[in-house]
This record gives structure tokens, sequence and C-alpha cells, in this order.
């Protein structure tokens, strides 16, 4: 009903944890109107938050000064997101495994874990601050066919 | 009932302190600090404390709440006491199954059997 060709959505945001929420509430209604799961919606929103925290934490080290950007696009099968900060990057293979050893009792760690969990696709460029992920629509069981 | 900082509420049972997320979404870095601040301070007054964490509201966290749970676990059992947690509702246990951190954590049902368990394990 609300499906609607995919148009690519850019907008800049401040490091604060709080400036992510009107761009997630943003994306999470169009995801609504497209009729995804609301366990697709679960999980796009936490990989959203993920690696927006990791983007003001660890890229932006809590720069009030630099900015998140984050393009999405909505398509009526699959969601993309891009979160881009603006510090030097990092290599995502060097992240250890939260699961196991002393890091499965450490505080922190897990964000870029479960961003690879709940999405299907998650990719860096090459300079390690900017992550894209996607998130198929799961197949579900129609009625109406 | 004591309420602090409109963040959880504070039950003192018999045998356990149990603390409930009031918030839907824990989601802020402000909040999350409040929510430590406050139940840090409850585990310090408590002492030897029997703690329930009791997340009945909560349908969406991130991984900083993770990371504030093992905090308060490390605070609570560097002070000899217990801690579980319950009311955990399936899209969020999921998380914990994930990061495996439901083996770390004593996971119950609902507040009654969390307690039944603290009850068996004096």
């Amino acid at each position: 009903m609300a499906s609607e060709i995919p148009v690519g959505h850019e907008t800049v945001v401040g490091s604060s944890s709080s400036a992510v929420t009107s761009v997630r509430e943003e994306i999470l209604s169009k995801l609504k109107a497209n009729s995804f799961s609301e366990e697709d919606i679960f999980a796009v929103h936490l990989a959203l938050e993920e690696a927006f925290i990791n983007a003001v934490r660890h890229g932006n080290r809590m720069d009030s000064k630099k900015g998140v950007k984050i393009d999405y696009s909505v398509a009526p099968d699959k969601v993309e997101l891009t979160v881009t900060d603006e510090g030097e990057g990092f290599d995502p293979d060097t992240v250890p495994d939260p699961r196991f050893g002393e890091n499965l009792f450490k505080p922190e760690g897990r964000g870029l874990f479960l961003m690879r969990s709940y999405m299907d696709v998650v990719k860096f460029n090459e300079r390690g601050n900017s992550v894209c992920m996607v998130k198929n629509k799961a197949n579900q069981e129609t009625t109406n066919n | 009932m004591a309420e602090i900082k409109p963040r959880i509420s504070v039950e003192y049972a018999e045998n356990a302190t149990v603390v409930t997320f009031i918030d839907e979404k824990i989601l802020e870095e402000t909040d999350i600090h409040a929510l430590q601040e406050s139940i840090m301070s409850v585990i310090e007054e408590g002492g030897r404390l029997s703690l329930i964490l009791d997340f009945c509201n909560v349908q969406f966290l991130s991984s900083a709440v993770l990371g504030l749970l093992m905090r308060i676990s490390k605070k609570v059992y560097e002070q000899d006491g217990q801690l579980r947690l319950c009311n955990i509702s399936p899209r969020i246990y999921e998380i914990f199954k994930i990061t495996r951190l439901n083996k770390i954590f004593d996971i119950y049902e609902d507040v009654k059997s969390a307690t039944e368990s603290l009850l068996s394990a004096d």
C-alpha cells in the first residue's frame, strides 16, 4: 500500500546519543509503512543505535563539533543504512569476539557484534569510519495472494 | 514502593530488593547514567543484597544497557550479594542469547520464580 520507489535520504546529526532520535523515528516509520515485520524493525533499530553510538563514542570521541552522517533508503524489500563519522576510522577485523574468554565479562564491545548478528550485510569503508548495513525483509507468508 | 528519578521503581520484599525498569526503551546515554547512579546507590545501601531486576516494561535496549548490567553484576557480587533478572521479553532475551550473556546472568520468568530461587539458594 505504502510501497514507493526508494529514495535516498541523507541527514547529518550531532554527536550526542539523543541526536539520532528524529532520523531513527523517520526510518522506523518508513519500515512500518512498507510492512516490514516487528522483528525486522527491531533489528534495524538495534543496528542503527549501535552504529550511531560507535560513531559518536569511538569515531568522533564525543566531540560535539563533529557530526554523524546517516544515509538511508527504504525499499519494499530491503533497507540500507550508512553511518559515517568524522573520526580516523578503525579496522573492524581487530575487534574481538565478545562471546569468548574475558571479553564475555567486559561491559563494552558488543555493538559491532550485534550489528553483524541482526543485519544481513555489514561492511565498512577502507578507512573504517563509515559502515553500510543492509536488512532484507524477512519472508512473510501472505494470505491475500 | 519508592520511585527514583522516574527511571526505576524499587520494592523491598522480604528477602530481596526488586528494581523495576519503568521505561519501555532504554537508549539515551544520560538515561543509562541515571539508571547506573540509581541502582548503584540501591546496591551500596543494601550491603549483602539479593537484587532482582525486573524488565517487565522494557521492549528495547542496546548494548550500552548490557554494559550497565555487567557493572551492576560486578558490584553486587563484590558485596557478596546475589543478582537475578526476570520478565525479559523474547526479543530482548534473544540479545542475551546471541551475546551469550544468558550464560552469565541468572534469568527467570517472573519475579515470583526469581524470588523463589533466592530462597532456595539461602
